[in-house]
């Protein structure tokens, strides 16, 4: 791995930078401009953030571009929400129901007692593990079923928007199970703690934001990596690296398990902090919009994508505070210019325009990073291009 | 369930389901030609293709209120003025979009995806500002309403013929077009090969803008025979589109045949199933079958060998 | 105001009723604010909510995007209106009534943003919002945490009761227990098939349908449920004429309607003739205008509301509204219990001679509107209101002919016992 210490020394430096800015931004500059209120709605904000940075992963380096996201960020929220629920539905809370002690959704719809597979829910520790494992079993499934059949591009996604919407119809129609449209709502208490307070608000805040924290170092680490490089490669000339020798399969696989773990954490950090959790995140519209907040951050930057994703839904609650109307008209221009001007997004314009003015004010002549350096060890002809982020993901 | 029925209500039970799967037949055909067309002849992932068919279904509501206003007389017939209204419709606002957007983009399919799905949120809300978020109403001739008896039980609705007839006409011209004609010809080739089409002289640019209109004109029509058995509002051009995407891909991209095998067999499981199960696990079953297929054999029904 | 362009033999006729509807729950209250003389900011409102010397701040929250709004439009254009005429014939407890509009964008979990941004940032002293009952159960632990108050227009299941909402639409048994024994008791129905939208209003109320067909010792023969959105019904219409039932009852919302309505009448079952006879709570004449009337003409429809019903206070709400939003507009149901919830509010406020929002929960039971489009309603203790239901037999031109209408008002019951 000489070629990736050498030749990347800059941009770990730069990565560090952007890591304190963020961690800056998210752990002091917010907390202390904003109120709770909209500290609360950062917060929340934040949680597609984790999206954002694992389609970074598998769609700007790994070109696997999947438009079921909202899949695995609804199964983390339903995972967490499920958690809540029994918790907030003790026989004491639900006596009025002619079957106390189960969810209220399930009262409604004639179930008597809790099904099989909420059991397991009511212990924490299992609720953790199945947010992390069920999805990632899921998207395992998925992904086995596909890469190894090489199916990629458009029919990956096209695919699994349509596992998303057979996803949301099973939820809305089994109702009984998992409180249908209405979703789960009404969550109270996390182990006893009160997470509707104001101070469990900003408790939870600073947890979400650590996560993300944590979640952005992960993915930065396979960035670096020999997997990441890999997965560029694969992305530009996926045969290359197959005749090269490696499974390609497996990478899609992994990093596509990966961004369904990081937005499943999203998913529950989500309904822990807004309190219910819905369908209405599992459909094919949430989980374009989050493939939208990863594009206009800059589908190649995983910075990019947590300002992204601060900025687009910034801008959607602001905008359609004052111009509910026009909020749609805005949105889709976003993404038409987003794509046709500026494919990467605004870590792309940052990289254009901005680090050259940088750079000549500080008088340093920027080191060219397309010059390959070495003959690289790994016999990989793509390689040279890999450090370049700014190469247009263009095929 | 079948013992609940006597032998007669059974025979009737599948042929009445059999027609209703036809029905939801033609609509998956109509909308998926114009998709198919543009997907597979040219690559591009329309995510607007919903919006171009409701474009057309309210330019059917236009041409229906103008009638009804100036010329009552012609109404018994204002549908097929519509429909070709709607075509135009459709078309010239395809032909723009892919001047203004979709040409910039033919070698980035995915974007083309996002680049579409911005487009029909734009669309939904010039129609909400335009139109009314309310639902318009179409009215339709007398004689395209009701049905012909043919059993006690089995009625077969007159509008559900006529799009089935439209269906079997747009779809023979589609194929006459691609198949006989020499623009069709032209098309292929810049299938097959773009840059060797180019170096015989097609006018490749030329044949993208056409094929796009095209396939936009046929979702116009398509929305203009909606407006006979479903809703018209600035949001019921998306109700359509993963239904729609999953019959193209399951008939395999780049292959019309494929298309309307799998729209056939989509629409017909859906419905049988429909009869012995709710609704919405019909639903999920159908497409589940359906993806789960895909996952097996992920080139679709039908596939063209074509050089990548 | 509206006023300003009334014009010709309409103008004085008009004014006068408009009048009259606005002078009428002000006097009914003015004793009671009398009482407390003291109206200054600081008495009217000790919980720092948006209330002024000179205006009084309100919050409507419904959506304007996305497929909702094609029903939530009405609700919004209602609740405007009545803030408008309000304000025209005085204001609340002296005070113009400013309003804050915000979009849930279809969407349940920015209904539950934008409610906490109404109660938390802008501390509106009421909420006049929501529709669908998944984004009145998203609001609903905000309003009950930051203690706020909804007016929430829409007819829906019941089975809730929170003392944070006033619901100004009808629960399911005073929809439903009447319109069946109507349709049982006239047309001698015996039969019933059972179709809905899969979400919970219409499985809740078909329940309770389903209960009191069955223990009136009649049969319902099928019962089905589609996704929302669901466009393809040919297979339940042959399921419905293979089973022949006296009745269908529908329960189908949004977009689906129109699909559904218009294969029916393709499918040769001509609803004019009663065999079998279909009756609805989910078609209100905005839906209507969608399905078109020549593809519903007679049906029946069991709701509070018709846009016909012939009384002076409706006559003056409809040409209101007509005047105020356009000609073409018509009313459902859910607009008119809409319409409701600012008057209620009012009432509710110089009842208490406060804005605080538990002073105004406190006199809410027992305000009485005799002012209101559909007749006389009455605020219940459990918070819903005593109405009336109304039976409507659809015609081509879009409007119900109320048909029939129960004797007295009909005591709401959100937990009915023995149909859960």
């Amino acid at each position: 791995m000489s070629l990736a210490t050498s030749a990347s020394k800059r941009p770990i430096n730069k990565d560090l930078l952007a890591f304190a800015v963020i961690a800056a931004l998210l752990l002091l500059v917010l907390p202390l401009t904003l109120d709770l209120f909209r500290l609360n709605l950062v917060g929340k904000y934040l949680t597609y953030a984790f999206v954002a940075v694992g389609l970074v992963l598998c769609w700007g380096l790994g070109g696997i571009l999947s438009l079921g996201q909202g899949i695995f960020f609804g199964l983390g929220g339903y995972c967490m929400a499920m958690f809540l629920k029994l918790e907030a539905s003790s026989p004491e809370n639900t006596a009025i129901q002619s079957t106390p002690g189960i969810p209220d959704f399930m009262d409604w719809n004639q179930v008597t007692e809790l099904p099989w597979w909420w059991v397991p829910f009511q212990s924490f520790p299992v609720a953790i593990l199945a947010i992390i494992v069920v999805p990632t079993v899921f998207a395992y499934i998925i992904g086995a079923a596909m890469f190894k059949r090489r199916v990629g591009g458009v029919y990956f996604a096209i695919i699994t928007q349509a596992i998303a919407a057979i996803l949301t119809i099973l939820i809305v129609g089994q109702q009984g199970y998992t409180g249908g449209i209405n979703g789960m709502t009404d969550l109270r208490t996390l182990l006893g703690w009160d997470i509707r307070t104001d101070s469990a608000k900003f408790i939870l805040y600073f947890v979400n934001a650590a996560l993300l924290l944590g979640v952005i170092l992960i993915a930065l680490y396979v960035k670096g990596s020999k997997a990441g490089r890999l997965l560029i490669a694969m992305r530009d000339k996926e045969d290359r690296v197959r005749f090269s020798g490696y499974d390609v399969a497996n990478f899609k696989i992994f990093v596509f398990c990966l961004a369904a773990a990081f937005s499943a954490i999203g998913g529950a950090m989500f309904a822990l902090q807004v309190g219910f959790m819905s369908p209405s995140f599992v459909g094919i519209v949430p989980s374009i919009e989050m493939v939208i907040f990863c594009a206009v951050g800059g589908r190649l930057s995983i910075f990019g994508a947590v300002y992204g994703a601060l900025l687009v839904n910034w801008a959607k609650t602001t905008f359609s505070e004052s111009f509910p109307e026009l909020w749609l008209f805005a949105m889709g221009g976003l993404f038409i210019a987003v794509v046709m001007a500026f494919p990467n997004g605004l870590a792309g314009i940052w990289k254009s325009y901005v680090e050259p003015i940088w750079a000549r004010l500080r008088e340093r002549p920027r080191p060219a990073p397309t010059t390959p350096v070495t003959a690289p060890p790994v016999p990989l002809p793509v390689a040279s291009i890999a450090p370049i982020p700014s190469q247009a993901a263009a095929e | 369930m079948i013992g609940d029925y006597t032998y007669d209500q059974f025979f009737s039970i599948l042929a009445m389901q059999g027609f209703a799967g036809l029905s939801l037949f033609s609509v998956f055909v109509l909308m998926a030609l114009g998709l198919a067309i543009i997907f597979g002849q040219m690559g591009v992932i329309n995510m607007a293709h919903g919006e171009f068919m409701i474009l057309g279904a309210y330019t059917t509501w236009g041409v229906s209120l103008f009638v009804t206003s100036f010329a009552p007389a012609l109404f018994p017939v204002y549908f097929f003025i519509a429909m070709a209204l709607a075509f135009c419709a459709s078309f010239t606002l395809g032909v723009l979009v892919e001047w203004s957007m979709i040409r910039h983009l033919y070698r980035r399919p995915l974007d083309t995806l996002l680049a579409t799905w911005g487009l029909s949120l734009i669309l939904q809300q010039l129609y909400r500002t335009v139109f009314g978020a309310r639902e318009v109403g179409v009215t339709l001739p007398d004689w395209m309403m009701g049905s012909l008896p043919l059993t006690d039980i089995i009625e077969v609705p007159i509008n559900g013929l006529f799009v089935m007839g439209l269906t079997t006409l747009i779809a023979t011209s589609v194929f006459l077009l691609m198949f006989k004609s020499r623009w069709g010809k032209q098309v292929r080739a810049v299938t097959q090969n773009r840059v060797m089409a180019g170096a015989v002289g097609i006018d490749t640019k030329r044949v993208d803008r056409l094929t796009f209109g095209l396939g936009c004109g046929i979702a116009g029509v398509a929305g203009s025979a909606f407006t006979m058995i479903g809703s018209t509002g600035p949001t019921s051009g998306q109700l359509y589109i993963v239904d729609t995407f999953l019959v193209v891909v399951f008939g395999g991209a780049a292959s019309l045949l494929g298309t309307i095998a799998s729209a056939f067999a989509i629409s017909q499981a859906q419905s049988t199933m429909e009869f012995f199960l709710s609704g919405s696990m019909a639903k999920v079953l159908t497409l589940l079958t359906v993806v789960g297929i895909l996952m097996l054999r992920p080139q679709g029904l039908f596939t063209l060998k074509i050089r990548r | 105001m509206t006023d300003a362009t009334g014009q010709g033999p309409f103008k004085l006729n008009r004014r006068k009723l408009l009048g009259a509807m606005a002078t009428i729950p002000a006097l009914g209250v003015l004793g009671t604010t009398r009482v407390f003389a003291d109206t200054s900011t600081a008495a009217v409102n000790t919980s720092g909510l948006a209330v002024t010397d000179t205006d009084v701040t309100v919050g409507i929250l419904h959506s304007v995007t996305g497929t909702m709004a094609i029903s939530e439009t009405g609700s919004v254009q209602a609740e405007i209106l009545a803030i408008e005429q309000i304000n025209a014939a005085g204001g609340v407890l002296g005070r113009q009534i400013k309003y804050i509009q915000e979009d849930g964008a279809s969407d349940w979990p920015t209904f539950a943003e934008k409610a906490k941004k109404l109660l938390v940032q802008d501390k509106v002293a009421s909420v006049m919002g929501c529709w669908t009952s998944a984004s009145r159960k998203a609001v609903l632990p905000v309003f009950e945490q930051y203690n706020g108050m909804l007016y929430y227009p829409t007819f829906y299941e019941g089975l809730e009761e929170s003392p944070n909402v006033i619901y100004t639409g009808q629960e399911a048994t005073q929809q439903i227990l009447a319109g069946i024994d109507w349709v049982v008791d006239t047309k001698g129905a015996k039969s019933f098939y059972l179709l809905g939208s899969d979400y919970i209003w219409p499985r809740t109320s078909n329940k309770i349908a389903r209960k009191h067909i069955e223990m009136k010792g009649l049969k319902v023969v099928g019962e089905e449920y589609y996704p929302l959105e669901h466009t393809q019904f040919n297979s339940v219409i042959n399921k419905i004429k293979l089973t022949k039932p006296d009745v269908i009852y529908a329960i189908v919302v949004g977009g689906s309607n129109v699909a559904f309505y218009k294969q029916l009448k393709a499918a040769g079952i001509d609803l004019t003739k009663e065999a079998p006879l279909l009756l609805t709570i989910s078609v209100t004449e905005d839906e209507i205008l969608g399905i078109g009337g020549e593809n519903i003409v007679g049906a029946y429809a069991a709701m509070k509301y018709f846009q016909s019903i012939e009384n002076d206070n409706n006559a003056a709400f409809v040409k209101a509204f007509k005047e105020r939003w356009g000609d073409g507009i018509v009313i459902g149901d859910v607009t008119q219990a809409a319409y409701l919830g600012p008057w209620l509010w009012k009432a509710a406020v110089e009842r208490a001679g406060s804005f605080d929002i538990d002073k105004v929960r406190e006199a809410s039971p027992g305000i009485e509107l005799t002012t209101a489009p559909e007749g006389y309603v009455k605020v219940h203790d459990n918070h819903h209101l005593w109405s009336k239901l109304r039976i409507g037999h659809a015609r081509t031109d879009g409007q119900y002919d109320v048909v029939y209408e129960t004797a007295d008002l009909m005591e709401p019951d959100p937990f009915p016992e023995g149909y859960q």
